[in-house]
């Protein structure tokens, strides 16, 4: 590694400068936290499932001012808040001046055991400042103040059965204007921070793309970091532990979101939700996957390229890009490339990007093909892992499939596209007679297996129920 | 005796039990500042971390431990093996349960502890024990266990009346058998311990546990020392769910070890993993049963066999085979009744109490038996059940009279109408007839629940209650909060009992040192006993101000009335303060402190014959659940649920509100979406739990809440005998939740022929509910008015309808 000046690593913490010291690049934020006695955050699971960890910090907003954001604290490394603002349940409020969202909470039987509560609080704050939060007509799972329950699917509660929860959510009013954490939102969000950590587990972030390719290719089995989300997972339960974590977040170069007639391009290291906000729902397909991709706790730090970067084949993102026809850019020291995603998979966990190549972003061609559904197959409604994911984009002007793509997860080593299915549907009539057939086509595309997610024979069942399922909701208007 | 029940059933006037008061520590709990065990950790100087040695083996001899190894890695301190082991090496109170044993017993077994500077190097340290084995053959399913005959504890039975005949007269005769899923507790604080020795030697252990003095009595134990020489404080638990009722000791003990060898404090706190691969679960059940019904729809007789999976050692496995057995009937009278009950010994977590305590899965059995057979009745499952209710005079299959066995069909009644069950069934009907690939079930169903503990020595409880000075005072009991209000409701008791405002009393933690020999805070029965103890301590005190105000106010003693912190005579007059008197009482040299007790009269229980009436009464329940199913992946929403609950007088409405609703969304994952999955296959992961963590076992969340959520409590409830004519609630809601299931299989059927008997395999996961209803069309498409033909009524040694069927389509584990 180069010759690199240390320089004191620190956090605002509920409004206080606390330095970072006895920390490691395998130090995560909430351990670290709790070591600083803020103790309000706690461990539930130490995979980002439970939400006990939730905190606060202050992020960009697409204005120029700041947003307050709910991330897990335990799934990304202390070091990554270098720089950072963070609020946690005990930065809202005490005991005896208590925030809205805690008042709410502690009178309405919120609170049994306690132990998610601070977390749920801190989801519930984020919500409570989201600028484009309304009164509003209560729709499902959102309440008459605009309150969207998914802001706290990624917080799971074991005592109350959620309805207090829901209703303390539901009762907070208009954000007033002498709040000083509102106040804070006017104002830019903390520039990014260069941060150097040397040690065992170093951890640098750098200010741009070139840095961070030469940093990756200068260490052996340095590890890029994007949201964190996978990586914090794989630090806490299986105790992973690398020389060098190189944090992608903050780099321009991976943040950038373009809209041309001919494609969107999406950064890598945009998160979910940032991307979320960007589209607005102008790909059909990417809002369906993404509403139903992890938790809203996630998606605030989870990104593209981390989704891709690991070649999961149970990802959410790789079927829906594979039925939008979508490529990535890959970047590196020798340039830029650009490969479809369906060539991008190769194996089990496995893919055409090289060792010191980057995902730089995600090109999406435009026009879309007008119809698209996203069918993700999980025990669980909210916040989990899919057991199967089905995505289809299609033409059927005049009832004929003009042009079709599914995209499939969970029934291979590799996402893949449904060819034979796609050849079954392809100019023929968009009928239950081509379609079932086409659906018993795509009940034996992949080679799914038994795990305790869900039994072979189920997931082959759901690959075949999916194009039922499209085929119902275009003609019938029958949604999930 | 009946004085005494009204003494403690009656509400004086102003009384500050019965309003709604939000938890105790609510503005602690929303701001963080609540403190549970582990998070003294940073502000214990010098704190030692243990971490586990795993072995990944279900079934194994050690044949040695080696760890040179682990004591060379930076930072570790000691390894703690058996050889450390002052005292009496088990972990539980039937000497099963070796805190370091010899022999791997389950796919996780700890059977060392690395003691580090830090939690990373005892980690490390962990990883580099050597632990030399010798594999055995493991057992992993029921099934197995049962062909080898693996059996452990007391097989017990409960009979009544002459079951051959009722079934072989019965003029409809069904069979089958039904998979219950266990449950993980995920409290969402794991198992936490923290260790330490002071300058006289006395160990002091805060531990995550129900049962402080039995976590006090295996820490003595273990260390070879008395009990006077333990204290163990329980300052709040992050939940607990019966999880925390036998499972701390050991872990506590292991803590108190390190610290008594290396003289600092030790931490131990499992992770997610560690926990779920490591402590007991709800048990898994496994029933067969025969039943038979008369031309009326009226069961004549019922024979099963409860076979539970006990895990690799006892543990609490033989009451809470007991209470289900005692609660297989639920809410409805069966004439002839034989209930056998097993425990299989299998190489698995030992399992343990949860909420309900085996309740549940006695339960299970019948009412999948009342929604499967309906059909083949030609009877609505709703009518089948009501018709079938226990009326008063009856007595339960163990010989207990009903009592208020008419509150059944009055909260029934109740549920139907507040729910607008009729209205909604038709409603749902002319839905599903619209909506081919999605359909809608309506269910109500039962509960009836016995409050106490089986075992009548259980039924005591103490408390201490002191009065300061200034008038402010402090009350201990022996009951321990995991989040279930029991504190909040203690307060409330005590300041009625004493007559003062609520912001007067507070409450210390609980701790073996102030009050001894307490049960566990389980069998929902904390607020019946220390609520007992805590009015008895206060009674003492009042009687004493009684005397030391009388002659101030004019008055006999007992015409004395201590209200809202003024003392005055009963007929009205002059007033004095409960400050004046406090003060007054001092002067005279008269203590301001008691010590409670209480013991639950009327109990008696042969555990032998199973027998007896072990339960002071029944908490009554019903619950009317619509759910909407979709065809094409067996995914469903639970759109409505309507609760009908006694709780007798409320203590604390929001308390029991939130124990109603966090009990039956409890109750709804572990019957439609829990699923503990261990490996049965022969591979190398055998007996490995393949959901254990948050991100492959999953509990309830958001999405899981009925999107319609009323609860009601029964009212003029009042029950006499119990603490303000209250009634435990902590458990009995859990048992709401077969109407979920009730209604999935509801939902199931509209997708098949009418007449179509669903089976639902338990837990009724999206794929379980695919499947069923994927036999439903099936049925539909073959033109099949049922799955089979008419029942072989009286059809010697045949299981009848549904036999042969398997009751969990999909075993599929891996
Ligand atoms: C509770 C929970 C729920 C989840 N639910 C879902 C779900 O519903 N659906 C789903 O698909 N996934 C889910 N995930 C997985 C995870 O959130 C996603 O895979 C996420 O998109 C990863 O993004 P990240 O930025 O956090 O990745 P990181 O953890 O930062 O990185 C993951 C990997 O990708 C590499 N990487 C990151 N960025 C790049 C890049 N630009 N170029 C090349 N490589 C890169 C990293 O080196 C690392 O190896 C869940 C995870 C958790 C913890
Ligand atoms: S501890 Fe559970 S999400 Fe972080
Ligand atoms: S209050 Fe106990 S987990 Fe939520």
């Amino acid at each position: 590694m180069s010759a690199r000046t240390e320089v004191e690593l620190a956090a605002t913490v509920n409004g206080q400068v606390r330095a970072m010291d006895a920390v490691t690049g395998a130090t995560n934020a909430l351990d670290w936290l709790r070591a600083q006695g803020l103790t309000g955050a706690k461990e539930g699971c130490a995979e980002g499932e439970c939400g006990a960890c939730a905190v606060l910090v202050a992020r960009p907003d697409e204005q120029g001012g700041t947003r307050w954001t709910a991330i897990n604290a335990c799934l990304i490394p202390a070091a990554s808040l270098d720089g950072a603002e963070v609020v946690t349940s005990e930065g809202l409020g005490t005991p005896g001046e208590l925030h809205p969202a805690q008042r709410e909470m502690a009178v309405r039987g919120g609170s049994q055991c306690g132990y998610c509560t601070p977390g749920f609080v801190c989801s519930m704050a984020a919500e409570y400042y989201r600028p484009d939060r309304r009164a509003c007509d209560p729709g499902p799972e959102r309440g008459p103040n605009g309150f969207d329950v998914h802001a706290m699917a990624g917080n799971l509660c074991r005592c109350t059965g959620y309805r207090p929860i829901q209703d303390a959510a539901f009762a907070l009013g208009e954000v007033p204007d002498d709040d000083p954490l509102a106040a804070r939102l006017s104002r830019p969000a903390p520039a990014p921070r260069a941060t150097v950590l040397d040690g065992e587990t170093a951890f640098v972030r750098p200010a741009h793309l070139s840095d961070a390719l030469a940093a990756l290719a200068e260490t052996e089995g340095a590890v890029a970091l994007a949201g964190s989300t996978d990586w914090g997972v794989e630090a806490n339960l299986r105790h992973r532990r690398v020389p060098l974590l190189v944090a992608l977040d903050h780099l321009p170069e991976l943040r950038t979101f373009e809209v041309t007639p001919e494609r969107i391009e999406i950064g890598a290291a945009l998160t979910l939700s940032e991307i979320e906000r960007a589209l607005a729902g102008s790909v059909p397909l990417l809002e369906e996957m993404l509403g139903q991709f992890a938790s809203r706790l996630i998606r605030n730090s989870a990104t593209l390229g981390g989704n891709l970067g690991t070649g999961s084949p149970i990802g959410d993102a790789a079927p829906a890009l594979l039925a939008l026809g979508a490529s990535l850019v890959l970047t590196s020291v020798r340039g830029d490339r650009e490969i479809p995603i369906a060539d991008y998979f190769t194996g089990y966990r496995q893919s055409v990007r090289e060792p010191d190549e980057l995902i730089r972003s995600v090109r999406i061609p435009l026009p879309l093909l007008p119809r698209s559904s996203f069918l993700k197959i999980a025990k669980r409604r909210f916040d989990d892992i899919s057991s199967v994911a089905v995505a289809i984009a299609a033409d059927l002007d005049d009832g004929v499939v003009r042009e079709v793509r599914i995209g499939l997860g969970g029934v291979a080593a590799t996402p893949l596209r449904a060819v034979a299915a796609e050849d079954a549907l392809r100019g023929r009539p968009w009928d239950l007679g081509t379609v079932a057939a086409a659906a018993t086509v795509l009940a034996s595309e992949g080679t799914p297996i038994d795990d305790h997610r869900a039994s072979a024979r189920y997931r082959a069942a759901m690959l075949e129920q999916s194009l039922l399922r499209f085929h119902a909701s275009t003609t019938e208007g029958v949604a999930s | 005796m009946s004085t005494e029940g009204n003494a403690l059933a009656d509400r004086p006037r102003s009384s500050v039990v019965g309003i709604e008061v939000p938890h105790e520590s609510a503005a602690l709990h929303v701001t963080g500042a609540a403190l549970y065990t582990d998070d003294l950790v940073g502000r214990t100087p010098g704190v030692l971390h243990a971490w586990p040695v795993q072995v990944n083996h279900a079934h194994a001899r050690i044949t040695s431990i080696s760890v040179d190894a682990a004591l060379a890695v930076p930072g570790v301190v000691r390894v703690l093996t058996r050889a450390d082991v002052p005292g009496i090496n088990d972990a539980g109170v039937k000497e099963d349960e070796p805190l370091f044993p010899d022999e791997v017993c389950y796919v996780g077994h700890a059977v060392a502890w690395v003691l580090g500077e830090s939690l990373e190097a005892a980690r490390l340290g962990a990883e580099a024990v050597e632990v030399a084995i010798e594999p055995l053959p493991a057992i992993v399913t029921i099934e197995e266990a049962v062909e080898a005959a693996s059996f452990q504890g007391t097989p017990r039975t409960i009979s009544r009346g002459d079951v051959e005949t009722g079934l072989s007269t019965a003029r409809h005769r069904f069979g089958g058998e039904l998979q219950i899923g266990g449950q993980e507790h995920f409290y969402l604080e794991t198992q936490a311990a923290l260790a330490e020795v002071d300058e006289a030697g006395q160990v002091f252990v805060q531990s995550s546990t129900q049962h402080p003095s039995e976590t006090q009595e295996i820490v003595a134990h273990v260390l070879g020392l008395r009990s006077h020489e333990v204290t163990v404080q329980c300052l709040r638990m992050g939940g607990g769910f019966g999880g925390k009722e036998a499972q701390p000791h050991g872990l506590a003990a292991v803590a108190a070890l390190g610290a008594v060898l290396t003289g600092r404090p030790v931490r131990l706190r499992l992770t997610r993993s560690q926990d779920m691969t490591m402590t007991g679960k709800r048990h898994p059940f496994h029933a067969s049963w025969e039943v038979g019904f008369d031309d009326d729809a009226r069961i004549v007789a019922l024979r099963t066999t409860l076979t539970a999976d006990g895990g690799w050692s006892l543990d609490l496995s033989e009451p809470v085979l007991a209470r289900a057995l005692c609660h297989v009937d639920n809410a409805y009278w069966i004439p002839n009744i034989e209930l056998h009950g097993r425990i299989v010994k299998t190489n698995k977590t030992s399992q343990t109490a949860f909420r309900g305590f085996g309740g549940p899965q006695g339960m299970a059995v019948l009412e999948d038996i009342l929604g499967r057979v309906a059909p083949a009745l030609g009877v609505p499952a709703d009518e089948l059940r009501r018709r079938n209710f226990y009326r008063d005079g009856q007595s339960t299959p163990y010989g207990q009279p009903v009592r208020h066995a008419e509150r059944i069909t009055q909260i029934w009644d109740r549920a139907r109408e507040t729910s607008t069950f009729e209205q909604r069934a038709a409603g749902i009907e002319a839905f599903n007839s619209a909506h081919p690939h999605r359909k809608r079930g309506i269910a109500i169903t039962p509960v009836k629940f016995g409050i106490s503990f089986n075992l009548t020595a259980f039924n005591q409880a103490g408390a201490l209650v002191l009065v300061y000075k200034d008038g402010s005072v402090l009350i201990n009991h022996g009951g321990t909060e995991m989040g279930q209000g029991l504190h909040t409701k203690m307060l409330q008791v005590a300041a009625t009992a004493l007559g003062v405002p609520l912001d007067l009393v507070r409450l210390a933690p609980t701790r073996t040192d102030k009050v001894p020999n307490t049960s566990a805070t389980a069998a929902s029965s904390g607020t019946d006993l220390n609520g007992g103890a805590v009015q008895d301590a206060c009674r003492q005190i009042v009687d004493r101000l009684r005397e030391v105000a009388a002659p101030l106010l004019g008055v006999a003693p007992h015409d004395v009335v201590l209200a809202d912190g003024r003392v005055s005579a009963a007929g009205g007059g002059a007033e004095l303060s409960w400050y004046e008197v406090v003060a007054e009482a001092y002067m005279e040299r008269v203590s301001l402190s008691a010590a409670g007790y209480y013991r639950t009269e009327g109990l008696h229980w042969d555990a032998v014959r199973m027998q007896g009436s072990p339960f002071k009464y029944f908490a009554y329940g019903v619950a009317v659940t619509e759910v909407d199913v979709d065809g094409f992946t067996g995914a469903y929403r639970t759109l409505r649920t309507d609760i009908v609950h006694d709780v007798g007088d409320s203590l604390s409405p929001l308390i029991d509100r939130g124990q109603v609703e966090g009990g039956f969304v409890q109750g709804a994952g572990w019957l439609t979406l829990e699923d503990l999955r261990w490996d049965a296959s022969d591979g190398p992961a055998r007996g490995r739990l393949a959901t254990q963590a948050a991100s492959t076992y999953k509990l309830p969340s958001f999405g899981e809440m009925p999107e319609t959520f009323r609860v009601e409590f029964l009212e003029r409830a009042r029950e006499s005998g119990v603490i303000y004519g209250s009634k435990a609630v902590g458990e009995p809601p859990l048992m709401l939740a077969f109407s979920v299931r009730e209604a999935i299989r509801q939902a199931c059927a509209a997708f098949g022929p009418v007449g179509h008997s669903v089976e639902l395999a338990l837990p009724s996961t999206p794929e379980a509910v695919f499947w069923a209803l994927t036999a439903a069309r099936q049925a539909q498409a073959a033109g099949r008015p049922a799955p089979r033909a008419e029942p072989e009524a009286h059809a010697a040694g045949s299981n009848g309808l549904l036999d042969g069927v398997p009751a969990t389509p999909v075993p599929a584990e891996g």
